[in-house]
């Protein structure tokens, strides 16, 4: 099973917000060039996906099938692949991290090499076989030089610290059918967070994302931080004790598996 | 009399940006993703008749529980706020102010949705800080971490609780700033370590902390005053 068959059963995602925010992602995306078109593959699902979008079921129906359980810790474990081989590349690269961050990276590399293996674990445990480690172009076609300029490699860490974040949230009803399974991911999650609020903060930003601004970071990441403007929380505004900067950052927005994957795939070869 | 309850399973009153949300509830309709999301009766917390309070059962329990929790973060970083220890650097000021800012619309954001719910939320609960001393630096930082680390624990172990999962994904929403701010006052407290997602913390599996009601409650109750109880979790 590779990728873009997972996309394909992604598409049933239980938690894709609406057509209109898509639209929005991928015109982000278009930033990275030929990189787009790779992204555009499941374009093919939106209409099937905007209708379900509007309809109704019972809470009780709302738990996700099996399948979408084992698909979303197949998604987890590329983001995780994705990761680990990004730090140990990192952190191999002799001149690349100062002396005093290399802590903070090897904590980092550590922890994504230990979700890569829990994850794999846990896939087989349910009976499916771990999806195999993508080819990975981290300067996702020329874009990025992360490995020869220490500011782009972390500029690409917070990227992919807050797109965890993100894609591990919107995975949360694909996975509560299974409660073990479902407790580890908001484990992981709560690291993810960790992660990126510690190299935030490296960067000089807030370990918070305030609107849908990344912080000092390229418009090609935009995509990540889209929609974290939201300041409607369950009909909530958040916006109106503090203002729409705290009030968005005072909760963090789902990826779609979708969109998840889309980022994901921009660093696939 | 159970309600009939309908909820959208795509999360898209949750989870879209305001406009789409608009044009799925209106203004009438404000609280749609709780107030659709409802709750059966036998789920509504209830007053005892000696009056202490107890969280309730199902997800009015959770939501009563993240409330209490939320109300006991955002009175801490009031105090702080309000008094900020001597010496303090602007950029600690700013990130105290951030994080206050964010529990006091955690708090209450779930005393709208519990009451949205059609259920009682926690009342307003009275703390203590023993031991805290509000103008040392060391002290509010040790406690700071030690009520990130709490909630995030307290998060992480109640999610597999939730039923509806517009609630979860609300928690998983939270839960996740909950740890940025961790890692912030973690990094305050010794910057350049691996303390912002210490081994303290992180396991070698690489998971964090995920603890059950009665754990959070037993290591966070010497800063309750006033008595609650949780019977379906077994506190009180």
């Amino acid at each position: 099973m590779n990728l873009l068959t997972i996309l394909d059963k992604l598409s049933d995602d239980k938690f894709f917000s609406t057509e209109t925010s898509r639209l929005g992602s991928l015109a982000q995306f278009s930033d990275f060039g030929k990189k787009a078109a790779v992204a555009a593959i499941p374009l093919g699902l939106g209409s099937f996906m905007a209708t379900s979008a509007k309809g109704e079921t019972t809470q009780e129906a709302s738990f996700a099938a099996a399948s979408a359980l084992t698909d979303a810790l197949q998604l987890a474990l590329t983001l995780e692949y994705l990761e680990d081989e990004y730090y140990r590349l990192g952190i191999n690269t002799s001149g690349l991290i100062p002396a005093a961050d290399k802590v903070v990276f090897q904590q980092i590399s550590k922890h994504e090499t230990a979700h890569v293996v829990f994850l794999k674990a846990a896939i087989s445990s349910l009976g499916e076989t771990p999806i195999a480690k993508p080819n990975f172009d981290f300067t996702a076609g020329g874009n990025f030089q992360p490995f020869t300029d220490y500011q782009q490699f972390m500029t690409l860490a917070q990227a992919f610290e807050d797109t965890g974040v993100r894609a591990y949230k919107g995975q949360a009803g694909n996975v509560a059918s299974n409660k073990a399974v479902l407790q580890a991911a908001l484990q992981i999650h709560s690291v993810e967070a960790r992660h990126a609020s510690k190299v935030r903060r490296m960067r000089m930003n807030k370990g918070w994302v305030e609107s849908n601004n990344g912080g000092n970071m390229p418009a090609a990441t935009n995509a990540v931080y889209a929609g974290e403007e939201n300041v409607t929380q369950a009909g909530y505004n958040t916006s109106t004790l503090f203002g729409a900067a705290a009030g968005s950052a005072s909760f963090d927005e789902i990826l779609t598996g979708q969109q998840a994957s889309m980022i994901a795939g921009l660093f696939i070869s | 009399m159970e309600k009939t309850v309908h909820v959208s399973n795509k999360g898209a009153t949750l989870d879209t940006n305001r406009r789409n949300f608009l044009k799925l509830g209106g203004a009438g309709l404000l609280v749609a993703g709780l107030t659709l999301a409802g709750c059966r009766d036998e789920e509504m917390a209830y007053e005892q008749p000696d009056s202490i309070f107890d969280l309730g059962t199902g997800d009015v329990g959770i939501l009563n529980y993240a409330y209490a929790l939320e109300q006991l973060e955002a009175d801490f970083y009031t105090k702080v706020v309000n008094n900020f220890y001597s010496g303090i650097s602007s950029a600690e000021k700013q990130v105290f102010i951030d994080i206050y800012n964010h529990e006091v619309i955690h708090r209450d954001f779930f005393k709208a949705a519990i009451t949205a719910a059609g259920a009682a939320p926690t009342p307003n609960l009275e703390f203590k800080y023993d031991g805290v001393d509000f103008n040392s630096r060391t002290s509010i930082l040790a406690t700071a971490k030690a009520l990130e680390d709490t909630g995030v624990a307290a998060y992480n172990g109640a999610g597999k609780y939730i039923k509806n999962l517009d609630y979860l994904v609300i928690a998983g929403k939270i839960v996740s700033v909950e740890a940025r701010h961790a890692a912030a006052i973690r990094d305050i407290i010794n910057p350049g370590s691996m303390d912002f997602a210490g081994d303290d913390v992180i396991g070698s599996n690489g998971l964090d902390v995920a603890k059950e009601p009665k754990d959070i409650v037993a290591a966070a109750g010497s800063f309750f005053k006033t008595p609650f109880t949780w019977k379906e979790q077994g506190i009180g």
